[in-house]
């Protein structure tokens, strides 16, 4: 059992996930936003591996994904960062990223390294269902790596029980047709999240659109919680001290 | 040899998934519109209805088929027999509309409204939004900003034809920006929108699909060389090769007859040996853009490498899994021809035949100057368009000599 899994099992409701895109705003703010979070009281950490052509993503994400990159980020530069000795940390986190610079990096030497960085799972957009279980389950299994799937208004029911099956932790759910960073309205959506509560077993968190208070509490009325990401790198982007951003923008969620 | 594709999209049969070039690396935004086109393509482009207009289409209304014209002067240069399968003499000047006629009866059987598309000089724009007019569908076409500038007669072009054009300002305001932009409009688009994808990339199955309207070209051209020399095969094709369409489509047929040499000339840009090229082939290494896997310009962390060519046409920084397959198999080869080589290319064939070809198209005509040909090989050459979009770059190398 690792820290997701404790997570998952000690906690049901109102689980606040927050991505961010490693080496942005600057190389080396990894630590500090990690540090930050968990001293803040979030649940649960993305940590997003920067790629030059997000596909999934919408323009917040995609600028942050550039600055990193151009900022020096790799995931060998990455890891460095994470060294167990950087990394006492008690929340659970999650690398998401794109599958092209894990597949150059060597996928089984990425889970090695996941596990002994304290990774507890990834999500990796572009590598589907068949794919992973065809050529990578046996990989990630083996080092202990939760791989997490997506699912989206347009996933037919019987597609959500496969997924829901080959899960093996939460499952992250799309929350309207869009990239990341889309306008969602949850409540025109309500027909879809209970689709998700009927039909799947496994925890699920509502991501993409959820950007502030309201919209994270009505996100956890559907969900075991949610998670957000272009609207945590808008305000750590902004002037001011990166702590004390971070700290400001998790209790503007949380109370 | 049998080129076929398995059920998941890979080219190839071993076993081993590093040897194999396709499949489909979407995320579960498009599932269902990329299950849907895999579940119903082939039967929808081999059913008859489908074929009968398909085929009345290419002929009344794009004018095929091409001519197999053969090129006495530039034969007599090269001291050997030469023909030129034009393409330039399409509808809208290039080899595009084979696919974009074909995906548009494809959009319309699966119910589609809407369809969007990317381009990079604008000739696979022109040849979608001519289509869209043809069929009164609405037409979204995504373009690099700097592109947009640089292709200003081909935007009026499909602006007039009714289409829209929005310019891309993510990443390097290029080709692969604009294919991103219009992944991401079909994620917010599932469920009317068709994405007609204008080379032999992208997830299974367009390789497969624009692979198989394409190969018309090579079709036509076994009756065709069959009328004017006697046998179906000649001793050598070349093509050029961007992402791979027109060179996948005049190798289509040829791919089993393993006496016919099958050559591509790749964007040499500067030269391979600078960083300014779109070399993919020779230079690449295997990894995942776009949704499908095949060689890609990339650093050593799997960031995606701007290509450079003086062809808009061939600067993609991937190339389609057919081409990456039939490279590892050694039964096409791929070659490198400079933006230089290009131009001396296009300016020889102009002087010696009357046909200005599309800068693209000159890339495949430098190979003659790379192989050694007998007096009685016969070589095809695929000349994939007219060079009117690339008239400014012409003009300037003559102001430059």
């Amino acid at each position: 059992m690792n820290k997701l899994d404790r997570l998952l099992k000690n906690k049901t409701t109102n689980l606040l996930s927050i991505y961010f895109t490693a080496g942005y705003p600057k190389l080396n703010d990894t630590k500090e936003i990690i540090d930050a979070l968990e001293a803040n009281g979030a649940d649960l950490i993305e940590i997003g591996i920067p790629f030059s052509d997000p596909v999934a993503d919408g323009p917040v994400i995609q600028f942050s994904n550039s600055a990193a990159l151009e900022n020096g980020m790799s995931l060998k530069k990455l890891f460095e960062q994470l060294m167990p000795k950087n990394n006492e940390g008690r929340i659970p986190k999650i690398m998401m990223g794109y599958f092209n610079p894990i597949f150059q990096f060597g996928v089984e030497k990425f889970c090695k390294e996941c596990n002994t960085s304290g990774i507890d799972g990834v999500i990796i957009p572009d590598l589907p269902l068949d794919e992973f279980e065809s050529s990578y389950k046996s990989i990630f299994n083996k080092y202990n790596i939760h791989f997490i799937f997506l699912v989206t208004p347009q996933t037919s029911v019987k597609r959500l029980m496969k997924i829901d099956n080959a899960s093996t932790s939460f499952i992250y759910a799309v929350s309207t047709n869009s990239t990341t960073g889309g306008v969602a309205d949850f409540k025109a959506q309500e027909e879809y999240f209970k689709c998700l509560k009927d039909t799947i077993s496994k925890p699920f968190l509502i991501g993409f659109g959820v950007k502030n208070k309201s919209t994270f509490h009505s996100a956890c009325n559907y969900a075991n919680g949610a998670i957000i990401g272009s609207s945590f790198i808008t305000a750590i982007a902004e002037t001011g001290e990166l702590k004390e951003k971070i700290r400001n923008f998790i209790h503007q969620i949380k109370n | 040899m049998k080129i076929q594709i398995d059920k998941n999209g890979y080219y190839g049969e071993s076993c081993l998934s590093s040897d194999r070039f396709g499949g489909a690396f979407i995320p579960e935004m498009m599932h269902e519109n990329i299950k849907e086109l895999q579940d119903n393509y082939m039967e929808i482009i081999e059913g008859p209805s489908f074929i009968k207009e398909y085929k009345s289409l290419l002929k009344d209304y794009v004018g095929r088929p091409s001519p197999l014209f053969y090129a006495e002067s530039l034969s007599m240069h090269y001291e050997t027999n030469i023909y030129l399968k034009r393409e330039d003499l399409n509808h809208t000047g290039s080899h595009k509309i084979n696919n974009t006629i074909g995906q548009i009866l494809l959009a319309e059987k699966l119910g589609k409204k809407r369809i969007i598309a990317e381009t990079g000089a604008g000739q696979h724009g022109v040849a979608t939004a001519t289509v869209c007019a043809l069929k009164n569908m609405e037409c979204v076409i995504y373009m690099g900003e700097e592109d947009v500038q640089r292709q200003a007669s081909n935007v009026a072009r499909i602006k007039m034809l009714g289409g829209k054009v929005i310019p891309v300002t993510s990443g390097n305001k290029t080709l692969k920006d604009a294919t991103n932009e219009a992944l991401r409009d079909w994620i917010f688009n599932p469920i009317d929108t068709h994405y007609i994808i204008g080379s032999v990339v992208g997830p299974h199955p367009y390789p497969d699909m624009v692979t198989r309207f394409q190969s018309v070209i090579s079709e036509e051209m076994k009756l065709q060389l069959i009328e004017k020399t006697g046998k179906p095969n000649p001793g050598y094709i070349l093509a050029c090769i961007g992402g791979g369409s027109n060179a996948a489509g005049i190798f289509y047929h040829y791919l089993n007859d393993e006496n016919v040499k099958l050559i591509a000339a790749e964007g040499g840009g500067k030269g391979v040996e600078t960083n300014e090229h779109a070399a993919t082939i020779s230079k690449g290494k295997t990894g995942i853009l776009h949704a499908s896997k095949s060689l890609l310009m990339q650093t050593e962390d799997g960031q995606i490498i701007e290509p450079y060519s003086i062809s808009a046409g061939l600067d993609y920084p991937g190339v389609g899994p057919l081409h990456a397959y039939l490279n590892k198999i050694k039964r096409a080869s791929y070659i490198s021809v400079t933006d230089q080589e290009a131009l001396v290319a296009a300016f020889r064939l102009t002087q010696l035949e009357g046909i200005i070809p599309a800068l693209e198209s000159a890339h495949a005509l430098a190979l003659l100057e790379k192989l050694e040909f007998k007096p009685n090989d016969i070589v095809v050459i695929n000349l994939s368009g007219r060079g009117d979009k690339d008239l400014n770059t012409y003009l300037k190398h003559v102001k430059d000599e």
